[in-house]
């Protein structure tokens, strides 16, 4: 694998500038995606990651402002401010940077060509007018230098690519005559249409059943080895990240709190957010059966709690992790920093030596985890 | 690669299509697919068939009139000259088979003759020119308006928005006969002025209908998706955004030329329109109020004229409303 990152995303900010005040819906983010590689980006409902995904392609509408940070693709700027100035809850006064793409440049040489997108819902992301071959010959037609003909012979074999039968009479018909999850194959087929290096699935399986979700995600699997795409793949589900990612972001309330590949992820976690995820997941590899929701809710955007965002659920909530504010840092890992390619694994979180606030020493925190608010009612709960 | 996907057959198609030849339309708007829909709707097949019956006529005597100099006119054995005054004056004879104080009906003049004794069949024949033409016209100028104005003003929002809109507001608030009959006072009392008076008139109905569909439109995701792909904003609207208005937008249009129709009759009732001697069937409305009591039949025809013809569009406009329903997949 090459050194450079294919996508290198670097402390990016998105803010939504609301009546009810600014919500910090990515509050400082970065993360690598390689060539080839299947990155996923995994949290619950509300943590970031479609925010995320739209950031990277610039696709923020307003009320929200990518207000930070720095994204890079191929060498190129796609998002880069000189410094920013502004008041707080007032969107910033941004200067771009003068290699930062233009709208002009990240609508003809990004999106589409180089990064293309799927979103969750495949019942809406088709126009229920026009036939979904015509739109898939319309979207290579825009984006690669192919006669009517051409794209059209062009569309009815991406369809057959996606594993879509009988491709030709499928051509001719419309969105509401697909399934759901033959839908998902069309905007599959669309996203790849212009073999782009790198592919976000915005939680492309969620409204899907498991049956289908698992022939899609196989599906995935296949066309990344043959076409070698890369994906950042949106989920909340820990079992899809299991089938197919090979490294992992997990994200809360607007921030990477762990990134490691998979296996570490799993087997040597550093993050009590991932843990819970973890224990909320059924898993075939775990015998006791019992599934443990994660307790509490996630806490507004709006006003993310001070420390880290974690304490108000985190079952081993100390009293410094009110205070102190844990950035992503390595982790040590024992026998090795770092996986075969060097990439290291990374948590944001007070109770690793990498830390040295006083962890150990501090008092146990009573939230909404360890029983504190239920007194009385669970005391084994609270330790 | 094709054994992975045999296994996938048994993923459920949603309802399995009852027709997909080569010859389906590929889009569910435009002038096939909805042709195809009208079919299906009696409603609709009625206001249709009438309206395709009137505007054959129109686009008969409008050649006549343009080209030939009411040749036709007089090459026709039941017709006569539509303007000029004829030689032998029976001013309001009753139709065929009727009588009434000035004469009895004759064959010659099978709906009788008006107070310059024409014959009233012909001019009301020729009277579909005026009002399919106005009709048409002034719904296409509000429809082309209205779709700019409300498609840039719904897509882009913000304070565009909110300067259109203002604007269509302004208009709206105006009485519809009195904007057309203050832009006639100024400009002239022509038929052409009355047509884009009528049209412009009818700008905020299509504005108003085009930004509420586009600005729910704007949250679906398939334009996100369109944005994300790289599509430009003006493919954006003319390619998703338009088309998904098509339905709403032509039910409003048949329904418009009707309301079109009704207005421009109500100005050259007024004396604003089609001056005399052009045949206009408000305008013969107009020239009959004088003569209600000796010759009662002048003045019904042409209001069954425009009856027929603004019912037709009424129904037409009805039943693409539920042939062209997106919720009624057939
Ligand atoms: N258009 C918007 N206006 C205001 N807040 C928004 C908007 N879009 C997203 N948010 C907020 O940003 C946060 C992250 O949302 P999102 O990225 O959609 O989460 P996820 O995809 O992880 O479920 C949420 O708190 C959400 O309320
Ligand atoms: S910093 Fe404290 S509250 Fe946050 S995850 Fe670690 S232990 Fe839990
Ligand atoms: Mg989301």
């Amino acid at each position: 694998m090459s050194e450079e990152p294919l996508l290198k995303v670097e402390n990016l900010k998105t803010q939504f500038f609301t009546e009810d005040g600014t919500v910090r819906a990515v509050d400082g983010i970065s993360f690598e995606v390689y060539e080839g590689e299947l990155v996923g980006l995994v949290g619950e409902s509300g943590a970031g990651k479609s925010v995320a995904a739209l950031s990277v392609m610039r696709l923020i509408d307003s009320p929200g402002v990518i207000v930070d940070g720095e994204v890079t693709f191929k060498g190129k700027t796609l998002v880069g401010y000189e410094e920013t100035t502004g008041e707080p809850g007032e969107p910033p006064e941004l200067v771009e940077r003068e290699e930062m793409l233009t709208e002009e440049e990240m609508r003809t040489q990004i999106r589409g060509r180089e990064i293309a997108i799927i979103f969750q819902d495949p019942m809406e992301s088709l126009n229920p007018v026009f036939t979904v071959g015509s739109q898939l010959r319309e979207f290579i037609e825009l984006n690669r230098d192919l006669s009517g003909t051409e794209a059209r012979a062009e569309a009815v074999q991406m369809l057959r690519e996606v594993g879509i039968p009988e491709p030709e009479k499928r051509y001719e018909q419309y969105p509401h005559q697909f399934s759901g999850g033959m839908r998902q194959r069309v905007l599959i087929a669309m996203a790849l249409a212009c073999e782009p290096s790198l592919i976000i699935a915005d939680e492309p399986t969620t409204a899907l059943d498991v049956t289908v979700e698992g022939q899609i995600l196989d599906l995935v699997e296949e066309l990344q080895r043959k076409y070698d795409t890369a994906f950042v793949w949106v989920t909340h589900d820990m079992g899809v990240v299991a089938e197919i990612c090979d490294r992992v972001n997990v994200m809360y309330l607007g921030e990477v709190i762990e990134q490691a590949n998979v296996e570490e992820l799993f087997y040597d976690t550093k993050h009590p957010y991932t843990e819970a995820l973890l224990a909320s997941m059924p898993r075939p590899d775990r015998t006791t059966g019992e599934l443990n929701p994660i307790r509490g809710v996630m806490p507004e955007a709006i006003n993310p709690p001070s420390g880290c965002r974690f304490h108000s659920r985190c079952p081993d909530a100390r009293e410094v992790c009110r205070r102190v504010h844990p950035d992503l840092r390595a982790i040590e890992n024992g026998d090795h920093d770092g996986d075969e390619n060097g990439r290291v694994h990374r948590a944001a979180c007070v109770k690793h030596d990498a830390f040295d606030v006083g962890y150990p020493e501090s008092e146990p925190l009573e939230n909404e985890a360890t029983g504190g608010f239920e007194v009385g009612l669970t005391q084994e709960g609270s330790r | 690669m094709m054994a992975v996907h045999e296994t996938q057959g048994e993923e459920e198609f949603a309802d399995e299509p009852t027709e997909g030849g080569v010859d389906e339309v590929e889009a569910r708007v435009g002038l096939a697919y909805t042709l195809k829909q009208v079919k299906r709707d009696s409603t609709a097949r009625m206001g249709f068939y009438i309206i395709a019956f009137i505007t054959a006529i129109a686009a008969f005597v409008s050649i006549d009139y343009y080209l030939l100099d009411y040749a036709m006119a007089k090459a026709i054995p039941f017709l006569h000259h539509p303007e000029r005054d004829p030689e032998v004056i029976n001013t309001l004879l009753p139709p065929v088979g009727m009588e009434n104080g000035l004469g009895s009906g004759t064959w010659e003049h099978p709906l009788g003759t008006d107070h310059r004794g024409r014959d009233i069949l012909t001019r009301l024949i020729y009277g579909t020119r005026i009002a399919m033409t106005v009709g048409f016209m002034a719904t296409a100028i509000g429809l082309v308006g209205g779709t700019l104005v409300g498609a840039v003003s719904g897509y882009y929002g913000g304070w565009v928005d909110d300067v259109l809109q203002r604007i269509t507001d302004t208009i709206y608030a105006i009485p519809f006969l009195v904007l057309v009959i203050a832009f006639m006072s100024a400009f002239g009392r022509d038929i052409s002025y009355a047509m884009v008076g009528v049209g412009i008139a009818s700008i905020p109905v299509f504005n108003r209908l085009i930004r509420s569909r586009v600005v729910s439109i704007r949250e679906e995701e398939y334009i996100e998706a369109a944005k994300a792909a790289g599509v430009k904003d003006r493919n954006i609207i003319l390619r998703h955004v338009i088309p998904n208005s098509f339905a709403p937008v032509l039910v409003q249009a048949t329904l418009q030329v009707g309301v079109s129709i009704l207005i421009v009759a109500g100005l050259s009732f007024l004396g604003f329109g089609a001056q005399p001697p052009t045949p206009s069937w408000g305008q013969m409305l107009a020239a009959s109020r004088n003569y209600m009591l000796p010759a009662p039949t002048f003045s019904i025809w042409p209001g069954i004229a425009i009856l027929v013809t603004v019912v037709a569009f009424n129904l037409l406009g009805d039943g693409l409303q539920d042939a062209l329903d997106p919720r009624i997949n057939n």
